[in-house]
């Protein structure tokens, strides 16, 4: 089943007389479960893309449909709500709340979708657990290393059952063992509970990792390779 | 709601030295603020004190066309029903009956225009405490036919206790009336103008002398204080018609009435710009708040907050920060103006005797009503609903995309 849908997507910068391309003609479409890396130089428009499958830019023309739903036809609050629901987010600098602890940076995905308190309890300390973070519950991000931030990053990505998880550069300010950690948590939670995963990486290590590598360059996708073996 | 203030409550303190500084201006400017309005307020009830104790009461019954023309001429009858009428308020304290007038006092070939007052002597003891004013010589009794005059006059006339009064004056209806009063008593008057001039005497020998028998000018009515008044004033309003009157002490004194107000919109300006100074020292800090945390709101938009949540979250900072500086301020305020108000501060040199020739005692005093408090906390409470605004409309502004990449 497709989790995302891409269509004759285009992205174009205007702001001088000439035109930049960041995106020219995207088609693609991602299965549940997959793993993807979506590669390329600086400036191939990797960023772009990753944005514009979160909802987070609109597209100059083109479709983007995650689950059914055509997410240009949104507005920007239900934008909100459907990232809410259905895109978890990692990003490159964690980007935790630094006044909450981890245990309530992944729980307050869930204050925000108004889930019980009970739910939201037993979630969040099964996530923390699937990160390898118990016991760290109540430390807020400051005490934590960049490896740890990470950690709790992924897992509150993951609180709101998302559809898939975007992930910027996931690994970029990482250690070279904080990211084979990383990766290793993400790869197991992709293989046993079915989570879909996008990457935008410059990390070679990911895109080992990675099931399906996507590069773009130009705004343009050159090549698209599908590793078929899972790991063991 | 219960996560949206402890993320804001957590959030403050995230700059503490800047939260700190931020309540700490609100603190000073609430505690001087309440300090400036308690000291006005104080000088204010002092002043109207003076008004209605020494003088006129709360409130005066008179025949109606006594005020536009003070002549003994337009006196009414002295009427128990209309006493009992006014006492049967349960807010009315004691009624005082008095005749006024004014003559001429005179003591060997010294003369001085002076005010005649007939009282009864132990009632109105009760409002204005003369008796307790008295410097020299004793107070009038019952049935008295001296009299008991300001210190100013007795040291214009020279006259001392025991010494005889003249005064010559017009009395009821035309009469001609001229008497001569051993002088009982020499008291000390707040006001320096009554000070100069006055004359007590006791309201039969009052009567007799003026030729007004039965015959009274006003009837002082008197009551707990100045909101019992305005109740009670317009019952009696009401209820006491033609050819009587009744007047507060506002109508009665409205230079009083507008010395405070001009004085108090004075007050008002001075406030206006300490919390002007304090409403920028806010607007300060929740902009460097927003500024700072511009990528973090990204982040929280992009992962599924609505802004107006967002919105809610800074709108609850704001009013933190501002109810943080009004607690700190009111409970610092609050036992130190009781103390004040009960230990006012003693002037000296000058100011104090500027203040005794104005008729006030020369205290700094303090009032500690409760709009001392509450004007300052709606205010700084208004000013911080008025800032949140500001971080509202930011945040309704923000664009994911744009703020995630600074």
């Amino acid at each position: 089943m497709n989790v995302i849908e891409v269509n004759a997507l285009e992205k174009i910068y205007n702001d001088s007389e000439v035109k930049v391309f960041a995106l020219n003609g995207v088609d693609m479409t991602i299965e549940e479960g997959e793993f993807t890396a979506i590669v390329g130089p600086s400036g191939s428009g990797k960023t772009t893309f990753l944005n514009m499958l979160g909802g987070l830019d609109q597209p100059t023309s083109g479709q983007i449909s995650i689950g059914g739903t055509d997410i240009s036809k949104l507005s920007s609050s239900q934008l909100i709500d459907f990232r809410l629901r259905n895109i978890g987010f990692v990003f490159q600098a964690y980007n935790l709340i630094p006044v909450l602890t981890a245990k309530e940076n992944v729980e307050f995905i869930m204050h925000l979708q108004n889930r019980p308190k009970e739910e939201r309890e037993n979630r969040t300390m099964s996530l923390l657990k699937a990160v390898g973070l118990e016991g760290r519950e109540n430390s807020r991000p400051n005490k934590l290393s960049g490896g740890q931030q990470q950690r709790v990053a992924v897992a509150r990505a993951l609180a709101s059952k998302p559809k898939f998880v975007l992930a910027d550069e996931p690994t970029a300010n990482l250690d070279s063992k904080s990211t084979e950690n990383l990766l290793e948590i993400m790869e197991e939670l992709n293989i046993k509970e079915n989570i879909t995963f996008v990457f935008s990486t410059h990390d070679q290590r990911v895109v080992n990792k990675a099931r399906r590598v996507i590069t773009l360059e130009d705004g343009k996708i050159i090549s698209d390779v599908r590793k078929d073996i899972l790991p063991q | 709601m219960c996560t949206n203030i402890k993320l804001a409550w957590r959030n403050i303190w995230r700059n503490r030295r800047r939260t700190l500084i931020t309540v700490a201006s609100i603190f000073f400017g609430v505690l001087l603020s309440a300090y400036m309005t308690s000291m006005q307020e104080g000088s204010y009830s002092k002043m109207v004190d003076i008004v209605v104790k020494f003088y006129s009461g709360y409130m005066q019954v008179h025949h109606e066309d006594y005020w536009e023309n003070k002549s003994i001429n337009n006196s009414f009858d002295y009427d128990q029903a209309l006493i009992d009428k006014l006492k049967s308020h349960p807010e009315v304290d004691f009624v005082i009956p008095r005749l006024e007038s004014f003559g001429l006092a005179s003591a060997e070939e010294l003369t001085r225009g002076a005010a005649i007052f007939g009282i009864v002597p132990d009632v109105e003891n009760q409002l204005t405490g003369i008796a307790a004013k008295i410097i020299s010589g004793k107070y009038l009794q019952p049935t008295d036919d001296g009299v008991v005059i300001g210190d100013g006059l007795a040291r214009f006339l020279k006259l001392q206790i025991k010494d005889t009064l003249v005064i010559i004056t017009q009395g009821y209806h035309g009469v001609s009336s001229a008497g001569k009063f051993p002088v009982r008593g020499i008291i000390k008057h707040v006001s320096p103008e009554l000070n100069k001039s006055i004359i007590y005497m006791e309201l039969k020998t009052c009567q007799y002398f003026l030729g007004a028998d039965n015959k009274l000018t006003s009837l002082v009515v008197n009551v707990d204080d100045n909101d019992v008044m305005t109740s009670t004033l317009k019952k009696l309003k009401k209820e006491i018609q033609s050819p009587y009157s009744v007047m507060s002490w506002e109508e009665m004194q409205p230079e009083i009435v507008q010395q405070i107000e001009s004085d108090r919109a004075g007050g008002i300006i001075m406030k206006a710009i300490l919390y002007i100074v304090i409403a920028f020292g806010i607007l300060g800090t929740i902009m460097m708040m927003i500024a700072e945390r511009r990528r973090e709101f990204g982040v929280m938009i992009s992962i599924g907050m609505q802004k107006k949540k967002l919105a809610a979250v800074l709108f609850i900072e704001t009013l933190l920060i501002g109810l943080l500086g009004i607690a700190s301020g009111i409970a610092v305020s609050l036992p130190l103006l009781f103390f004040q108000a009960q230990n006012p501060i003693p002037l000296t040199g000058e100011t104090a005797k500027l203040m005794e020739d104005f008729g006030f005692e020369p205290y700094m005093f303090f009032s500690t009503a409760p709009e001392v408090f509450w004007q300052q906390a709606i205010s700084i409470f208004i000013i911080s609903v008025l800032i949140g605004i500001y971080p509202i409309i930011s945040t309704l502004k923000i664009k994911a995309i744009k703020a995630l990449h600074g």
